[in-house]
């Protein structure tokens, strides 16, 4: 009886009806541990039962004014994410797959040196899409430029039509290494995903910038460029940027500051 | 045909009957030791009906991996991830680690090679530690949350906050 009586006196905004909604919303979500201690799954950038759209896409921002000489903590990081053994521990270092690669140029003119992380551009317009003979090299809804494994034969146009050298060939067998959210094997090419098990889980950030943050440089950001709101945008319209090869024409998903 | 090669041909058909026989009923030829099919350590009861699953996974998953791969959609029901998180051994902590193992052991039986697991793990996820949750991720879901006309959680809010 008590309870038909207090739902009787519930009005839209009563706090005891929005602490049932709340309640509610949690147990159904299964993550209230405690009150206010919530799993991180709340962070879901979509419902897993949703595809992907356009419009949202993916961008990163580098700062090369930031980026630090000798620091290589975004590529460590994207080892460890997705599960690629980092050049220097490999036993072909000239065959070994680099997804993100840290770049120290220096202009011969003036010394000035400028640091910089390189990696898969995610083109809106790839041209290893645009070569591959089957389908596997395409580009998500959101921007993200993946390769298909199932369909990719490994015949490697893609990693001669890439401007920016961003994509490997796996030659050796993996063996069973591979993270469990990360398939990836022989005989496949690959890049760099912007993390997309980690944008799909929503956690809106790669491993590159998690670290990059962590270490406090700060060179880079990550987030959705359709979107004026988002860090990045607001970043993009204050900072000068370029576009690595803007002759191309790609419209570039990453995009640099300080080159 | 002459009356000689019938009565050949009618003794090898005997013989060879004879063989087929034979060979049949000899326990030095018996069929191949049925797979041993692990339990699943976790969960009672599959996502679809045994039987449906035994003919079928490999239908059920090429659609799934499609899905996600292409669409990004990261149902839980059909992934492979999932079936691995159920039906890893307890032992080898793999579903295709030694020849008992779920997989490995039907596949064995049929004799049909499985290329999955050239590129995707054979082991479970270990559980992941929480991770916090960033203004971009929670600004990302609030965007698409009024895309579908679907209110935003107390909760999340309070989460951005902390």
């Amino acid at each position: 009886m008590s309870e038909i009586r207090s739902k009787s006196t519930q009005t839209v905004d009563s706090p005891e009806r929005r602490r049932f909604v709340g309640a509610v919303t949690a147990s159904a979500a299964g993550l209230a541990i405690a009150p206010g201690v919530m799993l991180y799954q709340v962070a879901h950038g979509k419902a897993d039962d949703q595809g992907v759209t356009s419009a949202v896409r993916w961008g990163m921002l580098v700062d090369a004014t930031k980026c630090a000489t000798g620091c290589n903590d975004c590529v460590s990081a994207c080892s460890t994410e997705n599960g690629w053994t980092p050049v220097t521990e490999s036993k072909h270092p000239k065959q070994a797959p680099q997804w993100i690669r840290k770049l120290e140029l220096q202009d011969p003119l003036t010394q000035m040196e400028t640091n910089l992380p390189m990696m898969c551009q995610h083109c809106a317009e790839p041209p290893c899409v645009d070569v591959c003979p089957t389908g596997a090299s395409f580009k998500r809804a959101d921007g993200i430029v993946l390769v298909n494994r199932h369909t990719c034969i490994g015949c490697r146009y893609c990693m001669m039509a890439c401007p920016y050298k961003a994509r490997s060939l796996v030659h050796e067998p993996l063996n069973d290494t591979q993270k469990p959210d990360v398939p990836r094997g022989i005989g496949c090419v690959e890049a760099c995903t912007f993390c997309v098990q980690k944008v799909d889980r929503g956690d809106g950030t790669t491993a590159c910038v998690e670290a990059c943050t962590a270490a406090g440089h700060n060179a880079l950001v990550f987030g959705d460029m359709n979107d004026p709101e988002s860090e990045i945008s607001k970043r993009l319209r204050e900072l000068p940027t370029k576009q690595v090869r803007a002759d191309l024409n790609l419209n570039l998903g990453v995009r640099y500051h300080g080159i | 045909m002459s009356k000689m090669q019938g009565r050949w041909s009618w003794m090898t058909g005997l013989l060879v009957s004879a063989v087929l026989a034979w060979a049949g009923l000899s326990p030095a030829h018996a069929a191949a030791p049925k797979p041993i099919i692990e339990k699943a350590a976790k969960g009672e009861q599959c996502v679809e009906a045994t039987d449906y699953m035994r003919r079928n996974h490999m239908k059920v998953l090429n659609h799934h991996r499609d899905k996600t791969v292409i669409e990004g959609i990261r149902t839980k029901q059909h992934s492979l991830k999932e079936c691995i998180n159920c039906h890893a051994s307890e032992k080898t902590g793999s579903v295709a680690a030694s020849k008992e193992n779920f997989c490995v052991s039907c596949h064995t039986y049929a004799s049909v090679k499985i290329d999955c697991f050239d590129c995707h793990s054979t082991k479970p996820q270990p559980p992941s530690a929480t991770r916090p949750l960033t203004a971009e991720g929670a600004h990302y879901k609030h965007k698409l949350a009024a895309q579908a006309g679907v209110g935003i959680t107390v909760e999340d809010m309070a989460g951005v906050a902390k």
